[in-house]
């Protein structure tokens, strides 16, 4: 399945500063390794020891990844997907 | 660098400080994309409802992009408020800052500065953090 991935401000470097691109998978897991294969180093910035990064946040439409599985989070064609960076702190 | 902004969201933001205390407040300032303008004030939930942390509930994080989005705006600040230190970005939030565009705002309510106001601002890009120069308008 191929998937618009929105992409935040401060992973642009990584995609050449393109705010939106497209990445291939049957589900989440996949679609992170196909962007890292298309931007290397991207995955890096989403996973830690092979987990959702905790200050990532990334939402398949409008739901939380969180609440669909994670990286297991079923892609339908179509789907958008979007990344953002926590706001926190202490 | 500079941040202009309006004594009237200034003090929007220092209430909004007292009232959550002793949790930390945070929210955001959209403004149009490009003017660095901070426009439309944004209070946010800190989902974290902690006197040392802050976080803008997930879901409410999403829907703040997505209205930017949808006026052509952006978010020019980000602010918080640290309950008993001063107003200067913790480790934490050095680490965590995501917004390399942002004008972070950091207020303080601890009491041996209060009612003094402290309302500071910074640049915080890879781990560097930049004070900058605060011009409050009428």
């Amino acid at each position: 399945m191929s998937a618009e991935v929105r992409i935040p401000t401060i992973l642009r470097p990584y995609t050449k500063e393109q705010k939106s691109v497209n990445a291939e998978g049957e589900n989440l897991s996949a679609i992170i390794t196909n962007l890292d294969s298309q931007y290397p180093g991207l995955g890096e910035r989403l996973l830690e020891n092979g987990a959702l990064r905790r200050f990532i946040n990334i939402y398949i439409n409008d739901e939380d990844v969180r609440f669909l599985g994670g990286l297991d989070a079923q892609i339908k064609a179509g789907d958008s997907v979007t990344i953002l960076p926590a706001v926190a702190g202490g | 660098m500079t941040l202009e902004i309006s004594q009237k969201m200034v003090d929007a933001i220092i209430e909004q400080s007292r009232v959550e205390y002793p949790d930390e407040c945070c929210g955001a300032i959209l403004g149009p994309i490009g003017s660095g303008k901070p426009v439309r004030l944004k209070p946010m939930v800190n989902a974290a409802h902690s006197p040392t942390f802050y976080e803008f509930d997930p879901k409410d994080l999403l829907a703040l992009y997505r209205e930017a989005d949808d006026n052509d705006e952006e978010i020019v600040v980000i602010y918080h408020s640290h309950t008993e230190t001063q107003a200067y970005p913790s480790r934490t939030d050095i680490a965590y800052a995501g917004e390399p565009g942002a004008h972070y705002v950091l207020v303080s309510t601890r009491k041996e500065i209060a009612p003094a106001t402290e309302f500071r601002s910074y640049r915080i890009v890879d781990g560097v953090v930049t004070e900058e120069k605060v011009s409050i308008t009428e």
